[in-house]
């Protein structure tokens, strides 16, 4: 797994508080890992300080997955 | 009118985490207070509070796992941690398990706070004034909230009756708990879930309070020797930090599905002074009409009351209280006892009210008054017996918790006898 990745885990795991093994690459944020439109507001908010990227508000909304997360961050990291 | 009694208690308190292990620190006549490790003090001139005492949840030590899990947490602040503590232990405390929609629609919440989310207030601004305001976290804003204490506690245990939160400064336990019962006694729930909560032990808060000139600043040496009401010596109320939660339920609620009963409010009363923002009247007469009210409202006379639990913050307010108190009961302030339970526990602000109350439901329990340590020197022609540094064994029949806020919002509680 990518370094991106790896932190991109590490962040949702501890805002989410769910274990490493859940958060697959198809993992819903709010299906799967039980977070709410608030969680999410802060999970990308996370995402952007760790990765000193902006992600606009349109874009933020097409996260959804952590695979999502993964590959907006490596195409703007 | 519907009777309101008491059948759950819970407490955070700078003696324990509990309200049986609090009460027997408090009886035994231990202090709370130390020097302040919640941040660096070396920029204030208040070096001392009374924190809650953190550990693994052993020998009454507040651990904030027991309560919350991380995750949850981060979206709160400590105030409504406290909060959710003392609402968990008094609903369990009360066994009470609504069952359906019906049941659930009838318990309501009210747990209020003086200031609330002080701290998350303070370090938001700060953090938007260095990364700008797009860091802002979405649950700053449910994290301070003071009504997220409420929310918070509906959530967890599905309460669906009214929830409210009362915000009267260091009055806010006494009126939440005050306007909870007569929600019962209107018929708007059978069950609710009271008190306050407060965690105003940051540098903004100490700094705040300091320039209002209304704490303790010259016992840097020896804390737990700062908070001692009505000596001649007291030189400001010491800041403490925690909550207080009751379960109030119509008494043929509560008999009906044999509940403990604690005790009994029997009177609430209410004023205004009408004369300064931090001050009370110089007579007293606002505390003297809030205490006139809730006799009156409980049908008793002032000679019927046998334990005050005082405002008695270590102020120079104390010896106003005292006259008020002294007036109301006439001849009877020879026989009556009154105690500063703040001289234990420090000021826990809008969670002071409905600690004390729980204190006074402990106090008819027990029938024991819980002492005013550190009173050498009282009041010269005191009538009234303060309790000086020893819990005093009385009966007690009747009891009177008073709070006095600033905005000159004053609140008193009657509480009688349970059946246990």
């Amino acid at each position: 797994m990518s370094d991106i990745a790896d932190r991109v885990k590490k962040i949702v795991v501890e805002h989410l508080g769910v274990e490493e093994d859940k958060v697959t690459e198809n993992a819903s944020f709010i299906d799967d890992l039980g977070a709410d439109s608030l969680d999410t507001v802060e999970l990308v908010m996370a995402f952007e300080e760790e990765f000193g990227i902006e992600i606009p508000d349109d874009a933020a909304e097409t996260i959804q997955t952590f695979g999502d997360a993964v590959k907006f961050i490596q195409e703007a990291a | 009118m519907r009777r309101v009694v008491v059948t759950g208690l819970g407490m955070v308190t700078p003696l324990a985490c509990g309200v049986e292990e609090t009460w027997a620190r408090l009886i035994a006549g231990q202090s709370g207070v130390g020097p302040i490790t919640r941040f660096d003090a070396s920029r204030v001139a208040t070096t001392y509070a009374a924190e809650l005492r953190l550990g693994d949840g052993t020998d009454g030590t507040f651990n904030p796992d027991d309560w919350m899990e991380p995750k949850e947490r981060r979206k709160v602040d400590d105030f409504i941690l406290y909060g959710m503590a003392a609402a968990t232990q008094a609903v369990k405390d009360s066994g009470w398990e609504p069952k359906t929609d019906a049941e659930r629609e009838r318990t309501g919440v009210m747990i209020g706070s003086g200031i609330g989310g002080l701290s998350a207030i303070a370090d938001t601004a700060v953090l938007m004034q260095e990364k700008g305001p797009r860091r802002v976290s979405p649950f700053f804003i449910p994290s301070a909230l003071i009504n997220l204490v409420s929310g918070q506690v509906s959530i967890r245990f599905g309460f669906k009756g009214p929830n409210h939160a009362v915000v009267t400064a260091c009055s806010t336990g006494a009126h939440a708990i005050g306007d909870a019962a007569r929600l019962i006694q209107w018929g708007d729930a059978d069950v609710m879930v009271a008190g306050g909560a407060e965690s105003p032990i940051s540098e903004i808060g100490i700094a705040g309070f300091n320039a209002c000139k209304a704490l303790s600043t010259k016992r840097g040496n020896d804390p737990q020797s700062a908070s001692r009401p009505w000596d001649a010596d007291r030189d400001g109320f010491v800041m403490g930090e925690g909550a207080g939660v009751v379960i109030l339920e119509e008494y043929e609620h509560a008999k009906a599905r044999g509940a403990k009963i604690y005790a009994e409010v029997l009177g609430y009363g209410m004023s205004g002074d009408a004369y300064h923002i931090t001050a009370p009247s110089e007579d007293g007469e606002g505390g003297y009409r809030s205490m006139a009210a809730a006799l009156k409202r409980a049908g008793l006379s002032p000679a019927d009351v046998d334990y005050i639990n005082a405002h008695g913050t270590s102020t120079m307010a104390d010896t106003i209280e005292l006259g008020a108190v002294e007036r109301l009961l006439g001849d009877a302030a020879e026989t009556a006892t009154m105690s500063s339970t703040k001289s234990s526990i420090g000021h826990l602000l809008g969670a002071a009210g409905a600690v004390e109350a729980i204190f006074c439901i402990l106090a008819l329990r027990d029938q024991v008054a819980p002492p005013t340590l550190n009173l050498d020197t009282p009041p010269e022609g005191a009538r009234l017996d303060l309790a000086p540094k020893v819990a005093r064994k009385r009966e007690i029949g009747v009891a009177l918790s008073n709070s006095f806020g600033f905005g000159g919002t004053n609140a008193s509680l009657v509480m009688g006898r349970g059946e246990i």
